[in-house]
């Protein structure tokens, strides 16, 4: 009663036809589903083929050009170029991950306990995740300026070094910049998504198993652990893809550079897409991330589904 | 020991770098620029704080309409994808029709789709659409990487509503479509905020499509604009770089600092799904 009286005050009642359209479960859903799926469609589906069929010709920027088979993609494989993208794409990946597995469950743990100041320290925590990561990144270029660097300062006056260290300059170096900073920006999401993780366990549990005899270490091993692996796998899948496929650190701290050592797949596809105007041949670098992205979510959701299962 | 040790660690680490924006934003230039093994230098403070380079940021640069453009392009986007994603998971959580899980589990794919990977095409489709260096040409295509996120996380809100208060509704005589809009909706308020605030930086924070489709200086966002505006030529002028990144997190940062609360459901309620 009360809502069929605020609805005719309101006066918003559809018309009769349509009001019966709508009390039909599936044309209601259809209706609400219809901007989403015409937006996703229209920026995600088309697009997705769209950039099959341009990856197989051979377009330039104004030029569009003629079917050209799988040429783009055999010209990426002998790439050099390419090849260094995809190695430092994986280790890129793969290193960056463990660090921010490891750190971030290890500040989830510090995070779970009370002490004074425990909201506030959460909250200034997930700063390096909130601010835009290109502004934050720009911070980390200056504080690695060749000679400039604020970190050389450091170690110098510590004694650790007698030289400057050009940190952006030397390929590995570069490298290692730019996984430090992906580490910085990715540890609090991995800190509070396991920290949430943390609170839904019962501390029951720990206490059973330390009247037990269990050493912390242990507990950690046999109770928490396993408890929050499937949150664990989900966060870890999401950074995964993230990382995969990150763009805005490299392009800012070294561009690709030096001299194309550290270009990801992404930045490697801007250069050749947009800053060399191969349209075709930068679309086929970047749907060769797919096949593998498409794998790794497969294998995770798996692993998942089994976790949740056991 | 064993707590703050690392504790103070993990802080250092992760707070430094906005220590060094602050800190560089107020320096006046011939003191930022001494090589790093000059005598007598201390970096981490200044005795003569300046205010020239967030002067010269506001006055001569573009940068507060970029800041506008950012505002306006991510309130919209924002706005479009809540109403996209509250709709999507309400029909997905709540109603059955035929092909619902399939939907559901499409929708999560696009959720794993990062932008890298179609911004090439979806240039050219900007262009035919003649959406290219607008700024509707970011406000339609950010609901892309926003949806799936909203519509997830609204699904979870939905579920936990009990299903009685509905059926109450429709007994009294509403229609499924007013039941929806004045009992359930109403109900899931946080998760509209949680989702929101966290659309809401998501879309400040965009950087490939708003560097790809945008290109005269006054359509930019923040992000494109204080990366390709304020370095000319070669040199970077780290002074007012660091003034542009530091007043270009403001908007994020009060957002942030309102609704923690909500940012952190959003955040963990994305993982848990």
């Amino acid at each position: 009663m009360a809502v069929a009286a605020v609805s005719t005050a309101l006066g918003d009642a559809p018309p009769p036809r349509r009001r019966r359209l709508l009390e039909d479960e599936r044309w209601l859903a259809l209706a609400l589903l219809l901007p989403t799926m015409v937006l996703l469609g229209l920026f995600i589906a088309y697009p997705f083929v769209r950039g099959i069929l341009l990856s197989v010709t051979d377009s330039r920027v104004g030029v569009s050009g003629s079917f050209v088979g799988l040429e783009n993609y055999y010209r990426i494989w002998n790439d050099g170029i390419f090849r260094t993208a995809v190695y430092n794409t994986f280790l890129y990946t793969g290193v960056t991950t463990v660090f921010k597995l490891a750190l971030g469950l290890w500040l989830a743990m510090l995070l779970n306990r009370n002490f004074r100041g425990k909201a506030f320290t959460r909250a200034f925590i997930l700063l390096p995740f909130i601010i835009p990561t290109v502004l934050s990144t720009f911070a980390w270029k200056w504080m690695f300026d060749p000679t400039f660097s604020v970190l050389n300062w450091v170690l110098y006056r510590l004694g650790a070094i007698t030289g400057r260290i050009n940190w952006l300059g030397d390929p590995d170096l570069a490298m290692i910049s730019i996984m430090v900073v992906n580490i910085w920006r990715g540890v609090p999401f991995f800190a509070i998504s396991l920290l949430a993780g943390l609170q839904t366990i019962s501390p029951e549990l720990n206490e059973a198993a330390a009247i037990d005899g269990a050493k912390p270490w242990q507990r950690f091993w046999y109770v928490t652990w396993p408890l929050l692996l499937p949150v664990t796998m989900v966060v870890m899948l999401f950074s995964v893809i993230q990382t995969f496929a990150d763009f805005q650190i490299v392009y800012v701290m070294t561009g690709g550079g030096p001299a194309n050592a550290t270009h990801l797949f992404a930045t490697y596809a801007y250069q050749i897409g947009v800053g060399t105007g191969l349209l075709s041949q930068g679309a086929a670098i970047s749907l060769a991330m797919f096949p593998i992205l498409f794998l790794i979510v497969v294998l995770q959701l798996l692993y998942i589904r089994r976790v949740e299962v056991r | 020991m064993f707590f703050y040790l690392p504790m103070a660690f993990f802080l250092l680490f992760l707070l430094f770098p906005f220590y060094w924006m602050v800190i560089t934003s107020i320096r006046p230039d011939s003191e930022l620029y001494r090589p790093w093994n000059a005598i007598n230098y201390n970096p981490f403070w200044t005795t003569r704080p300046t205010w020239e380079h967030v002067r010269g940021l506001l006055l001569e640069t573009l940068f507060t309409t970029w800041m506008w453009n950012t505002m306006f392009i991510a309130l919209m986007s924002t706005a479009i994808s809540l109403v996209c994603g509250v709709f999507a998971g309400y029909a997905l959580s709540r109603l059955s029709f035929p092909f619902a899980g399939g939907l559901g589990t499409g929708i999560f794919i696009t959720y794993l789709v990062p932008q890298t990977l179609l911004f090439i095409p979806l240039a050219e489709i900007i262009r035919n659409y003649n959406l290219g260096d607008t700024p509707w040409a970011l406000i339609l295509t950010y609901p892309t990487f926003l949806i799936p996120f909203c519509t997830w996380l609204m699904m979870g809100y939905f579920k936990a509503v009990p299903k009685e208060l509905e059926e109450c509704a429709r007994i009294d005589g509403a229609s499924r479509w007013q039941a929806m809009l004045y009992i359930i909706i109403p109900v899931a308020i946080p998760g509209i905020l949680s989702a929101g605030i966290f659309a809401f930086t998501l879309s400040w924070n965009e950087f490939i499509y708003a560097l790809v489709f945008l290109s005269s200086p006054d359509q930019k966002t923040v992000p494109v604009g204080v990366t390709s505006d304020l370095i000319r030529g070669d040199v970077f002028f780290w002074g007012q770089l660091m003034a542009g990144a530091l007043l270009g997190s403001i908007p994020v940062a009060i957002a942030y600092s309102f609704f923690v609360e909500h940012y952190v459901a959003g955040l963990t309620g994305s993982v848990k799904g």
